[in-house]
């Protein structure tokens, strides 16, 4: 186990290096000068061009720019904006907004998308099989822009019983619109893999071995049944978290979060490519970490998975 | 989703932001029917973006921090709502016999927002230190008629780079001259009528000591001399501006607290608007437009006003194709205002008629010939003009929306003149920029222009003089050069907008570009204000307003 773990992170090391070199290589070869468009309908002066081309050190070649950048990274220093914020500071404010909108809209996914999965598939073609269904058909349709519009103006707006956007401080109340909105999506998949995963399960010998034994039926779905149908439902999450911390560009830019996702898009807006490169390079780090997470909880749940 | 609206079209593509001294109107003493006690401590909440340079008079070039410089300093000089010549603001006295040598006075007993005096050397410093190339200030040309300005400002040599521009022999202006504590004198290199209506622009605020000690800590948390002082900038999330106390000018805030939210998406903004979390929002959604439903939302909280921009369909006239004045003229007279003013902006965009904005002091009005519809008479132009047989090509940049009105330009012009054209999108206002700066343009493209100050002299000469900052299709006839130049060394603004008149109907028969539509706000607000008022680009006069 021990091995594996340090395997896996001595694995990280290229990927990272080669991620992020990439990435660099490609916000910086976008087309457009990036100062170009700064003056608005003129050309800016060239004294400005020249004092943030050497800022920046454009003037460069690539690979030395990129070792800057990577050794006053590796220094904790993310660089500045065009603006002159600190990008550090910048992430700092913004990756709790991102966890915390991540950890509701998970809730949400797994509360409400298992507790559906789980009844409809006791009950095949029941009432409520074919309730779940349909509504989650539903959902899946739904774009999140126009779930996320049509709440916000519902219950924002006509109805008033939540406040429209987020505010600064995001209190997880304020987030579980937003969450519900981000996480339905992955909701419907979540009750559908739940539901098909039992289904079949509910036919497999160990369970008809348990109830014939006389175990309550509580045991035998809880103990026996759901353990061995959750692992695709965990993979799934596992992977959707990751996701999650990426951030949520359409989610946090309708409810005005100040998160991840908002600060990588306004970033690529505005050419500000220190900044994207910052905030993908954390990105990297994270979905890095989550999928070695992931691997390590199969362990937990399925004993016959082992790792060396 | 970001730019897709027509703040962010103000913002990123029609010139700098246009910045009044401040945003007062003192003269405004109507309808105000707010509680004086619940306003005197009160706080309001503004629509706003997350700014993209330090903020720095000189430094900032686009409404996001445009709209926190306006509201935090006081200059010479300031706009009033709704056109009209400038006012003096902290000038007592601004003199001249030959246009060329300005004597400066200062009203006596102004404070910075640290407490020191605002003096004749604050406003000298600061110029001196936005011209100064090396310092990379991006609104440093406004300085270019001081004398002195090519000593201090250094620029590329053939002005295109990757050659860097020389630094400069000089670190100031020779042309400023501190006499005391409340005068200063200002010596142009040649005569400038229209400058003292220069000096409101926000390139021209002054700047207290602590400036010059940390530029950069100045630039996150400036120190303005305007009637409301910085408290905080959270980034992406709000600037908290506070009443400043010993100020003492006229255009004094009534109301105590000013928060300025930054908004990513303008839907966000509006749903806080209905919902009455926000309380001003300078301009609408454009879906909110449609069929006027944004004054359905907002009854009798939505207020439209002209603001100083025109859309424009430019000419590369550096490309041999375009040379042709006939040519041109018959484009203009192919595109059907009306119709998309109607049909693309709902009417909030109204058709243009002259070659500067209607609502800028000393704009001849309805001065553009060729802005009418008259498909008759462009044929007979263009047949004149020994047709076109190319594709006419309408270039636009697709990350703001303007591909629907440049497309109706293009079926306009396709249909009016029987020959092929078509819209074209280049992604990004970045790479638009860089092909029209590199003079690269292959057909007619989308082009805006906001006034810096309001007067005709800020379209003539920008737009129409050869190698003005934004006459990026390389417009160039003397008889144009030499009106404009009349013009600004006349001895008074009347004598200057005549010459200036003169010009445009050189212009008229060049028509070197082509306008299309003039730009309105629509500003709404919420329940709480009272006494609102907008200022000349339609931002929200923080003066004037109270809560009920």
């Amino acid at each position: 186990m021990g091995r594996y773990v340090l395997r896996r992170l001595l694995q990280l090391i290229p990927v990272f290096v080669g991620t992020t070199f990439l990435i660099y290589w490609l916000v910086w070869a976008v087309p457009g000068d990036p100062f170009a468009g700064k003056c608005g309908e003129r050309r800016c002066p060239d004294a400005y061009i020249d004092k943030m081309t050497e800022l920046y050190s454009l003037d460069q070649p690539l690979p030395v720019q990129y070792f800057k950048y990577m050794s006053n990274l590796l220094q904790g220093d993310f660089g500045t904006t065009f603006g002159g914020q600190d990008v550090g500071a910048l992430i700092a404010a913004a990756y709790p907004n991102t966890a915390k909108l991540a950890v509701v809209a998970l809730l949400v996914e797994a509360l409400i998308g298992l507790t559906a999965g789980v009844l409809s598939g006791l009950r095949r073609n029941g009432f409520l099989d074919n309730l779940v269904l349909v509504s989650t058909l539903f959902l899946l349709a739904l774009p999140t822009f126009v779930t996320g519009f049509l709440l916000q103006w519902f219950l924002g707006v006509k109805l008033g019983v939540i406040r429209p956007t987020v505010s600064a401080e995001a209190n997880f109340s304020e987030l579980i619109v937003p969450g519900f909105v981000l996480g339905s999506i992955s909701l419907a998949y979540v009750a559908r893999l739940a539901r098909t995963s039992i289904a079949e399960n509910r036919r497999s010998d160990y369970v008809r071995t348990a109830i014939a034994k006389g175990l309550p039926m509580r045991r035998v779905v809880g103990i026996h049944l759901l353990r061995n149908s959750l692992i695709p439902v965990v993979t799934y999450l596992g992977t959707d978290l990751g996701a999650l911390m990426g951030g949520a560009i359409v989610t946090e830019g309708i409810f005005q979060i100040n998160g991840i996702g908002r600060t990588a898009y306004r970033a690529i807006v505005t050419k500000e490519g220190g900044t994207v490169v910052s905030v993908v390079v954390i990105l990297v780090l994270v979905y890095l970490f989550m999928n070695l997470l992931i691997d390590l909880l199969y362990a937990a749940l399925d004993p016959r998975i082992r790792y060396e | 989703m970001r730019g897709s609206t027509p703040r962010n079209v103000a913002a990123g593509l029609a010139a700098v932001a246009i910045v009044a001294a401040a945003a007062g109107c003192g003269d405004n003493k109507d309808g105000g029917s707010g509680d004086s006690a619940k306003t005197a401590d009160g706080a309001i909440s503004m629509h706003g973006v997350q700014p993209q340079n330090p903020l720095i008079p000189g430094m900032t070039t686009e409404t996001g921090g445009g709209k926190i410089i306006d509201y935090m300093f006081s200059g010479l000089m300031r706009y009033p709502a709704g056109g009209g010549n400038p006012e003096k603001l902290a000038a007592e006295s601004m003199e001249t016999t030959d246009s060329k040598v300005y004597k400066i006075k200062l009203k006596s007993g102004m404070k910075f927002h640290d407490g020191t005096p605002v003096n004749a050397k604050s406003f000298v410093d600061a110029w001196n230190w936005a011209a100064y190339s090396p310092n990379g200030a991006p609104n440093g040309t406004f300085f270019n008629e001081i004398d002195g300005y090519k000593d201090v400002h250094g620029e590329d040599p053939d002005g295109e780079g990757p050659k860097k521009a020389p630094t400069p022999t000089a670190k100031e202006m020779k042309g400023l001259k501190v006499v005391d504590d409340l005068n200063f004198e200002v010596t142009l290199s040649a005569p400038f009528s229209i400058w003292p209506t220069k000096t409101g622009y926000a390139a021209f605020m002054p700047l207290p000591e602590s400036f010059f000690k940390d530029t950069a800590a100045f630039g996150k948390k400036p120190v303005g001399n305007g009637p409301v002082s910085f408290v905080s900038w959270q980034d992406n999330v709000e600037v908290k501006l506070t009443r400043f106390a010993d100020y003492s000018l006229d255009d004094k805030v009534k109301v105590k607290d000013v928060t300025v939210k930054l908004y990513q998406q303008d839907s966000a903004a509006y749903a806080d608007l209905q919902a009455g979390n926000l309380d001003f929002m300078e301009q609408v959604p454009i879906s909110a437009l449609a069929g006027q439903k944004w004054k359905s939302d907002l009854p009798d909280r939505a207020i439209e006003t002209n603001i100083p921009t025109n859309g424009i369909i430019a000419f590369p006239l550096y490309d041999k194709r375009f040379q042709n004045a006939d040519l041109r003229k018959a484009v203009s007279l192919a595109i059907d205002r009306q119709l998309i003013s109607d049909k693309i902006f709902f009417g909030s965009r109204p058709p243009a008629d002259s070659w500067a904005n209607p609502s800028t002091p000393g704009n001849p009005s309805a001065s553009c010939s060729v802005c009418k519809y008259d498909t008759a008479e462009a044929k007979k132009l263009l047949e004149k003009a020994g047709g076109f047989s190319d594709e006419m090509v309408f270039y636009y940049n697709a990350d703001s929306s303007h591909k629907e009105w440049m497309e109706a330009v293009a079926n306009s012009v396709r249909d009016g003149l029987g020959i092929k054209a078509r819209a074209e999108g280049v992604p990004t206002f970045a790479v638009f920029r860089q092909m029209i700066d590199e003079r690269k343009m292959k057909g007619p493209y989308r082009a805006a222009w906001q006034q810096d100050y309001p007067d005709v002299e800020n379209w003539v000469g920008p737009l129409y003089v050869t190698g003005g900052s934004s006459n990026d299709g390389d417009y160039s006839n003397k008889q144009v050069d030499a009106l404009y130049k009349e013009g600004t060394s006349a001895k008074d603004l009347e004598g200057a907008h005549a010459k200036f008149a003169e010009a445009l109907k050189i212009v008229d028969a060049d028509v070197p570009s082509v306008p299309v539509y003039v730009y309105k706000s629509q500003a709404g607000f919420g329940t709480r204000l009272a006494n609102v008022k907008v200022d000349h680009v339609g931002e929200l006069d923080i003066s004037a307003v109270e809560l009920k």
